[in-house]
């Protein structure tokens, strides 16, 4: 098991990434601006990527190497890129109709956290790995899981739901690395690929939005109810 | 044997994608669609009977095929093959021949990957399988490019991707779960996590249960993540929506199901039970509120598929022989009763060019065979006898009464009645209400009512007669998957 003999460095490098990953989390959540969304979700991106890498070398795991590598090219260059530009193709570059203030959503995403521990420690305490990088990277997993969700909630612009949906799947990418470092390979990299046919889709789609239902907000989607 | 017929059963739709788009001819398109889904049916159809008592691996392990798998095999490959005969009929009246073989190519795209979800042997691979249904089935959702017909996929792939990322934590969670037992690199196959289960803590795995739940539960349409069904259902072409309800939850139901049986493995625990038991109840209630106030005709036919996975749920839920089989046997007349109230819905929606069942009077005068063969198939579906569905509730009910989960019967007998008064006021009004407009159409062709008497024939057949031999089959099923050790 990695995580019970870790060299302290490399319990510290682990346990900053992560945090980064987390702030930058609270990032996205405190803007109102796409780009900027999009700004930290491509560091978060590279934050993953470095931890696959860092994970790789001090738990000798030398196939995270790749996976650090794709994490950084699809995550952090191809999805940012490609999503760039349906920002520009759709000239839309704020939330227009916000239902709770920025600085409301970050209080409400600090509770989040505040139960995201509460959880990962009682999950911890199980295998008495409370005070390890293991309860960290639970904590993390599963707080940006629910700042994802809160992002799919309060936000409406079809860019920020792809954002959020895209952070719930970081959260994942992060907490895999350090908990589960041998998971099959293989997985990891068709869950990659999974992605980038994902953003491929939500392109078209929201191609078809716009020229069909003429907005991108789904606040706009209300033709079917009941 | 076995292994042959697996490959030529998913090989067969892949091929017809490349033909499809190959040729890029509709005519074409349609045939090669149809003769795959005839030789998935023709292959999927003994793969109940050959399996056997053991689990046959294949292609370096990734493929299983056990009796589980080969039931809900069967049931797709069979809803594929009809869909896929009523779309012949169905499509053409569509007028969009120019875009067709896109359509059949997804269509095959489709009915792949229903067909191969269930197969996968890796967990992580069976969660990869689910997501590739939700990418094709958008776009066959999106086909008819209507405003609604986008608004429906953009919820669909919203509400599925982001509750399906919970199924991907709780599949991690297993998997680490596992890994204080097996090491840190292990094959996760449903065998292992098995054997590991009960010694990972019980903490752990409720926990992960709880988010496969949530998420797979997303996708089988359980309340209250059902959102995205009445719309995706409704939207779609009538061939599609055959699919998804038909092929698409039993494929996604099967992993909440073996996930059940991993959990159960390591010690008997109330919680998950528990779950799956609220879930199905108030996905029941869901279904029943919307059934009796509903005013699309296919809205009306998708809140009945969320009532009938809440069907499958409770049976899962209370568990036992009689609760896993009649659960597995409920998902088989669900099938086919199912496809056969959407050929009804796509054909009255074509016949009068609207989807209101305010608009829709006087089937009775009108489509007398049509009509009378959707009016069996909605008597049948809201579970009255001689119909299969009848004898699939009736047995999860009785699996139901025990003290821990007694209320849950009366609570879903309760509402069955409310479903079965509302249904049938619907069908009052469509068939004797006064025509005000006569219908568009007044011919249907063959391709279009044909799958509608294949489909209820089948359901009857189920009804009225149960061989020992399926009884025995479905018990072997709830032995080999939950409580009991292999």
């Amino acid at each position: 098991m990695l995580i019970q003999h870790l060299h302290p460095l490399a319990s510290s490098l682990f346990s900053l990434l992560a945090i980064a990953s987390l702030l930058l989390s609270f990032v996205m959540l405190g803007s109102r601006w796409l780009r900027k969304y999009l700004y930290a979700f491509a560091a978060e991106s590279w934050m993953i990527a470095g931890l696959s890498a860092v994970v790789g070398f001090y738990g000798g795991f030398p196939e995270l190497y790749l996976v650090a590598l794709l994490t950084f090219l699809f995550r952090g260059l191809l999805l940012p890129y490609l999503i760039w530009r349906i920002i520009r193709r759709l000239q839309v570059d704020r939330e227009f109709h916000l239902i709770i203030q920025p600085s409301t959503s970050m209080v409400l995403g600090g509770l989040l956290v505040m139960f995201a521990l509460a959880v990962s420690f009682h999950v911890a305490a199980a295998y008495h790995l409370e005070l390890t990088v293991a309860a960290l990277a639970l904590t993390v997993m599963l707080s940006m899981k629910l700042i994802g969700f809160l992002m799919l909630a309060i936000r409406h612009e079809a860019i920020s739901q792809i954002l959020g949906l895209l952070v719930l799947e970081n959260g994942i990418f992060l907490g895999t690395q350090i908990l589960v470092p041998g998971m099959p390979l293989l997985i990891e990299i068709v869950i990659l690929f999974d992605l980038l046919i994902v953003v491929a889709c939500f392109g078209v789609l929201v191609g078809y939005l716009l020229t069909r239902v003429g907005a991108t907000s789904s606040l706009e989607l209300r033709k079917l109810v009941g | 044997m076995i292994g042959a017929l697996t490959y030529v059963m998913v090989a067969a739709p892949v091929a017809a994608i490349v033909g499809c788009l190959v040729l890029r001819s509709a005519r074409l398109s349609e045939a090669l669609n149809l003769v795959a889904s005839a030789v998935a049916f023709c292959c999927a159809l003994p793969l109940p009977f050959l399996v056997g008592d053991r689990e046959s691996l294949f292609w370096s392990d990734y493929i299983l095929v056990d009796r589980t798998t080969a039931w809900v095999v069967m049931c797709t490959a069979i809803v594929y093959f009809l869909a896929s005969v009523y779309a012949v009929g169905y499509m053409r009246l569509l007028n969009e021949d120019a875009r067709l073989f896109q359509f059949y190519a997804l269509f095959a795209g489709f009915g792949a990957t229903t067909l191969a979800g269930p197969l996968m042997n890796s967990v992580g691979i069976y969660w990869i399988a689910i997501e590739l249904t939700t990418l094709v089935s958008t776009f066959l959702v999106a086909f008819e490019r209507e405003a609604e017909s986008m608004e429906a996929a953009w919820k669909y792939i919203m509400v599925v991707s982001a509750g399906i990322s919970l199924a991907l934590l709780g599949t991690v969670l297993f998997y680490w779960g596992g890994s204080f037992v097996l090491g840190p690199t292990y094959n996760m196959t449903w065998s292992t996590l098995a054997a590991a289960a009960p010694q990972i803590n019980p903490v752990l795995l409720t926990l992960a249960f709880l988010l496969v739940l949530v998420g797979y539960g997303t996708k089988v349409g359980l309340a209250p993540m059902h959102a995205w069904l009445p719309d995706a259902h409704s939207e779609g072409p009538a061939p599609v929506s055959v699919m998804l309800s038909g092929a698409l939850l039993n494929t996604a139901m099967v992993g909440i199901f073996r996930f059940l049986a991993i959990v159960e493995f390591a010690g008997p625990s109330l919680v998950p039970q528990l779950a799956l038991v609220l879930l199905g109840a108030f996905s029941l209630l869901v279904g029943a509120l919307f059934i009796v106030r509903q005013r699309g005709v296919k809205r009306l036919m998708a809140y009945s598929s969320i009532e009938h996975m809440g069907v499958v749920a409770l049976g899962f839920g209370f568990g036992g022989p009689l609760g896993i089989a009649g659960a597995f046997y409920h998902m088989l007349n669900h099938s086919l009763n199912k496809s056969l109230m959407f050929f009804g819905a796509g054909n009255m929606m074509r016949a009068y060019g609207t989807k209101r069942i305010g608009q829709i009077r006087g089937v009775a005068e009108y489509f007398p065979t049509t009509g009378g063969l959707w009016l069996a198939g909605a008597v049948a579906i809201t579970g009255a006898p001689p119909f299969g569905l009848f004898s699939s509730e009736l047995t999860i009910m009785r699996a139901g009464l025990q003290p821990a989960f007694a209320w849950a019967v009366y609570v879903m007998a309760a509402l069955l009645i409310v479903i079965f008064v509302g249904f049938m006021n619907h069908f009052r009004v469509m068939y004797y209400g006064s025509p005000a407009d006569p219908p568009i159409a007044r011919r249907l062709s063959a391709w279009c009512v044909g799958p509608m008497w294949a489909a209820l024939i089948a359901v009857l057949v189920l009804g009225l007669w149960w061989p020992s031999g399926v009884w025995n089959y479905l018990i072997a099923i709830a032995h080999s998957g939950v409580g009991a050790p292999r």
